[in-house]
């Protein structure tokens, strides 16, 4: 193991930093983390995008106003495909979802930025917060009603208590595969551009013969760069629609 | 057997998981593909079926690769 030294941590770039402290609060150490400070970034840029792409509202769109567009209209077509009209009161928590998942994690693709959302503490936040809004709208949209969701149509009376426990076994699983998908394919994806781009590395350190060798690994990293920006952009898309797919069992329990 | 061993053996034996959802996943393209081709016209309305389907299977996947980072970085 005396080569482990050189080679490349693929886990050092999800470590977060104190950028400065902010004290301590009962008990707990309060600090603005390079973890925080993207989050403000991420908003910031999808503020920015939204407040100078809406403000020019000229009838043929310049290029910051086609952009604001297509991403408001991409969300509604899609809110109001799966939930109708009425879920349409949903749309600004979809799309500020959508918008700021989609700009973490395009903001950590580039080198050296931290990736929010590969911290599962993140994700986890979120998801937990949508199952818990499911749950609070389904029972004030339907009452006790909302159960009716964990009992299907159309099941043998004897079976009905192992599906229902394997639908609320299964409602349950829904934060925790939320929250990890999102978090695996960040986290699983930053690695494995770590790892090429660290036989690079290890491979030019060995002279004339090393150099010829790197660039396949370079040629495949920029490949997987490439590969990254679909599943940034893919995620972010997955996590709305999922939420709006939960959402609608919320406002229709009895599909 | 040493535990350091073990550990990084039940890694990968943890990562067997990913290959199905792999199957999964190919499965449920290769399905939406094969039924888009016979009826393209109503392949656009199901594209994001077809990528639910994708992200449901691959979830199942990430978990095993989240087990043999937990067995890794944190056990």
């Amino acid at each position: 193991m005396a080569a482990a030294e050189d080679r490349v941590d693929p886990i050092h770039q999800f470590h977060i930093n104190d950028l400065f402290d902010l004290g301590t609060f009962g008990g707990m150490k309060f600090a603005f983390t390079n973890s925080a400070l993207f989050m403000f970034v991420a908003v910031g840029l999808v503020f920015a995008l939204l407040y100078f792409g809406s403000s020019s509202r000229s009838m043929v769109p310049g290029r910051l106003q086609s952009v604001a567009e297509e991403l408001y209209s991409f969300i509604r077509n899609l809110v109001h495909q799966t939930l109708g009209e009425e879920g349409m009161a949903f749309f600004p928590f979809i799309f500020s979802l959508f918008a700021f998942v989609l700009f973490t994690n395009f903001l950590g693709l580039i080198p050296y930025f931290f990736t929010v959302t590969s911290q599962l503490v993140i994700t986890g936040a979120l998801a937990v917060f949508i199952i818990l809004m499911v749950v609070v709208v389904g029972f004030a949209k339907n009452g006790v009603g909302f159960l009716s969701l964990f009992v299907p149509h159309g099941v043998p009376g004897a079976l009905l208590p192992f599906i229902s426990l394997i639908e609320i076994i299964s409602f349950l699983a829904r934060p925790v595969s939320l929250s990890l998908r999102l978090f695996g394919n960040m986290l699983a994806g930053h690695i494995v551009l770590k790892v090429f781009a660290g036989f690079i590395v290890g491979l030019a350190g060995l002279g004339i013969g090393g150099w010829i060798g790197a660039i396949g690994p370079l040629l495949m990293t920029v490949a997987i760069t490439a590969l990254e920006f679909l599943v940034a952009a893919l995620q972010a898309f997955v996590f709305a629609v999922l939420t709006c797919v939960y959402l609608k069992d919320a406002l229709h329990p009895h599909h | 057997m040493e535990a350091e061993a073990a550990k990084l053996i039940g890694a990968g034996i943890a990562c067997i998981g990913m290959g199905g959802a792999g199957i999964g996943v190919g499965t449920i393209f290769g399905n939406f593909l094969a039924g888009a081709l016979r009826n393209p016209s109503a392949a656009q309305g199901q594209f994001t079926n077809a990528l639910i389907g994708a992200a449901l299977a691959e979830g199942l996947g990430i978990f095993s690769l989240v087990v043999a980072l937990l067995l890794i970085f944190v056990v």
